[in-house]
């Protein structure tokens, strides 16, 4: 006998919906019809909160994300200055900002580069500029997934990116996704849509931040839809604060001989989710998804990375490195599907962690699903901890024990940090792994005694 | 310069773990002291004693540093004083560099002897000069501390150390183990190279080889965990030709 369970948290969001389908009473009526769809998805779904036979959620408890109460129809304000303090900036780039979900032109910086359309996502929907209607929600929000049904739902603005048929960018474009300081607690569903034309090469940076000190949920849902030949190199950086919930989904697809180099940096929220999914979708489509995630305290911290291989001759190199202390808790799921017809294909994974506490735990399960039988593939995960020979080492050599504890975890941190290519950025992710580890540190019980 | 008296070390919270049962060295400034013995004779357990290692805990006996007791001391303070441990097996530490971590190593030993730290443009050359003398490849020590290397080059690193933080006393555990005859000429030249009155060695080795290349001033034969003969650099050769065997007696134990 099953108990039927009414879906966990629908009504929450109910009245939210209710509001926004009077607001846009005059969107284009496919887009209308995109949130519809999605609501109703979403109200059969409702969160995640149960765990048992839930695969996707085994690990990660979303109780404490549907009690929280949200207060809806308030925007804060944001200064330049505040941003550019909290995250990585630089005058160089083509910065797109994204308030509250909403796109915001004053605090923008872009600098009018020839190849390059970036703008306000509410703007590409309400005109149907380019593929918009096809693309957006096109890889995020079909399927049967409630983070993504939700963002669908209530899907109204956040940044539109379309880069031009062999446009090379040289500087990086950067999206920030910041919600205002506020008392109350705020959902907010911000969206990167982006498109890169055939052969075009670019920098994109992704970076999430947290103005309140109060708990925030945000949900970003993240399209990317590669042309033939194109190459992106991406960053993320999430450091939302410790209250939150940060819920992240990046879909990508990727069209023959194309590349999509992402390294994510991830210390923030309370609970965390980076859900990346890429989709080798023709030949010869290479995928390298690399991160580097800190926790302490009671932060839970889940990568959600997944890879399908559907074309012959596609590469995919999925490898994370997680530093917990505290009585904190990380997640690697790991994932690779080589289809039938895949062959040639090459995928590997692998999930190191540094255990700094007794309290701290990892759950890491790298899977290779493969239906091909021409393919190299390589999986595996370690917890290991600091051990006391190593830190002998380097005090027989006159640093000091704390200094010599700093030293051996920014070295565990080093190769992933080594990835952060813009200049600005490694600086602010160095200096901001340099500020994380002392506090690391004071909640380490385990350095040193294995 | 160091003086060892009556010193008993055992491993930490094992019992009967005794492995070194009351050694006595005195080592004068300027000396060289071999110090020999058949595998698992404790050579290693001194040298890493000396330096402070938490796996051990001196029993009895005391070490003396300068007339100075160190063993309460914690092994970067030894370092601040002057005393140096070269590695039988250099931990491998991945991403720290050895440019970085030997600039922070003598920064602090400058701190804490209330000295100039050495400027990072005086420190490059310094770094640089050892680089080429130890025969490192200069690509290696860009990377990781020993993440990788060979058994050779880990023993050279060791050897850069040494050579760019000059203690007045430097232990060089079985740093000739594993080394073919030119990394052992490098390692034997940078010993000599150093060699001052200002500064000792105690040179561990199990075989007679580095010897050729390093004249000792004394040798010391280790057998389970005591000093059992002391010489001049003929008692190297004495145990070369004729082992360890007569010693083992000696030491109160069975060959
Ligand atoms: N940390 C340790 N724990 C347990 N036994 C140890 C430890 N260190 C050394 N020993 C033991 O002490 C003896 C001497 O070891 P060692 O000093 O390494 O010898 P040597 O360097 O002369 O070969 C050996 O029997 C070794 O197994
Ligand atoms: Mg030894």
């Amino acid at each position: 006998m099953t108990i039927e369970t009414p879906p966990a948290a629908v009504d929450k969001f109910a009245r939210a919906f209710e509001k926004l389908s009077s607001d846009k009473s005059t969107s284009p009526e496919w887009i209308k019809s995109l949130r519809e769809k999605a609501w109703s998805a979403f109200s059969n779904l409702g969160l995640p909160t149960k765990r048992r036979g839930n695969e996707l959620w085994k690990y990660t408890n979303l109780r404490p994300l549907a009690d929280l109460e949200f207060s809806y129809g308030s925007s804060g304000s944001v200064t330049a200055e505040q941003i550019k303090c909290a995250g990585p900036w630089d005058d160089a780039w083509d910065t797109l900002v994204v308030v509250d979900g909403k796109f915001s032109s004053e605090l923008s910086s872009l600098n009018g580069t020839t190849g390059l359309r970036a703008t306000s996502l509410a703007s590409a929907i309400e005109s149907s500029e380019g593929d918009v209607e096809s693309q957006l929600a096109s890889l995020a929000g079909k399927e049967e997934y409630a983070f993504t049904a939700l963002s669908t739902a209530f899907v109204d603005d956040g940044a539109y990116v379309s880069l031009g048929d062999g446009s090379e960018l040289e500087q990086p474009v950067h999206v920030i996704f910041v919600t205002s300081g506020a008392s109350e607690s705020r959902a907010v569903y911000p969206r990167l849509l982006m498109n890169a034309g055939v052969g075009s090469s670019m920098t994109l940076i992704e970076t999430h931040l947290n103005l309140a000190d109060t708990p925030q949920f945000s949900a970003p849902v993240i399209e990317i839809l590669q042309d033939g030949g194109s190459a992106i190199r991406h960053y993320r950086v999430q450091m939302e604060n410790e209250a939150s919930f940060h819920i992240g989904t990046t879909r990508v697809s990727q069209q023959g001989d194309t590349d999509f180099t992402s390294t994510s940096f991830a210390v923030g929220a309370q609970i965390a989710r980076n859900d990346v999914h890429t989709l080798l979708d023709a030949p010869g489509a290479n995928c390298t998804l690399h991160g580097l995630y800190m926790t302490n305290g009671s932060q839970h911290q889940d990568q959600e990375i997944s890879t399908t291989h559907a074309k012959p001759g596609g590469s995919s190199d999925q490898f994370y490195k997680g530093i917990l202390s505290g009585k904190s808790h990380a997640v690697f799921s790991g994932k690779v599907i080589v289809m039938r017809n895949a062959q040639k294909s090459d995928a590997n994974q692998k999930d190191l962690n540094l255990l700094l506490s007794r309290g701290a735990e990892i759950d890491a399960k790298p899977s290779l699903e493969i239906y091909a039988d021409d393919i190299t593939a390589s999986h595996g995960a370690t917890a290991g901890h600091v051990d006391r020979d190593t830190l002998f080492y380097l005090q027989s050599r006159g640093v000091d024990e704390e200094t010599a504890k700093a030293i051996l975890v920014r070295g565990f941190a080093e190769e992933m940090l080594n990835e952060f290519e813009p200049p600005t950025l490694f600086d602010f992710v160095e200096r901001v792994t340099d500020e994380r580890i002392p506090v690391l540190l004071a909640e380490s019980d385990t350095i040193g005694t294995a | 310069m160091l003086e060892i008296k009556n010193l008993h070390a055992s491993v930490v919270d094992v019992e009967d773990s005794e492995i070194l049962r009351g050694i006595d060295l005195k080592v004068s400034k300027g000396e060289v002291h071999a110090i020999m013995g058949p595998n698992g004779s404790g050579k290693s357990t001194l040298a890493n004693v000396l330096m402070g290692r938490p796996d051990y805990e001196v029993t009895d006996g005391d070490v003396l540093f300068e007339d100075k007791s160190i063993i309460e001391m914690a092994p970067d303070a030894r370092a601040h004083l002057g005393m140096f441990l070269a590695f039988q097996y250099p931990a491998e530490i991945p991403g720290v560099r050895p440019w970085q971590f030997l600039k922070s190593a003598l920064d602090s030993k400058a701190e804490a002897r209330g000295e100039d730290k050495m400027s990072v443009r005086n420190f490059s050359k310094l770094f640089d000069e050892k680089v080429e003398a130890v025969g490192i490849n200069p690509n290696l020590v860009k990377r990781s501390l020993n993440e990788g290397f060979s058994g050779g080059e880990k023993k050279r690193n060791e050897m850069l150390q040494l050579e760019v933080l000059q203690p007045s006393l430097a232990i060089l555990d079985e740093t000739d183990s594993g080394l073919d005859v030119d990394a052992l000429r490098i390692v034997a030249e940078g010993v000599n190279s150093m060699r001052s009155p200002e500064r000792s060695f105690i040179v561990v080795t199990h075989y007679q080889r580095l010897l050729n290349y390093i004249t000792p001033d004394v040798v010391h034969i280790l057998v389970k965990g005591k000093i059992v003969k002391t010489g001049g650099p003929e008692l190297a050769l004495e145990v070369e030709k004729d082992g360890y065997k007569e010693y083992f007696a000696a030491a109160g134990a069975d060959a």
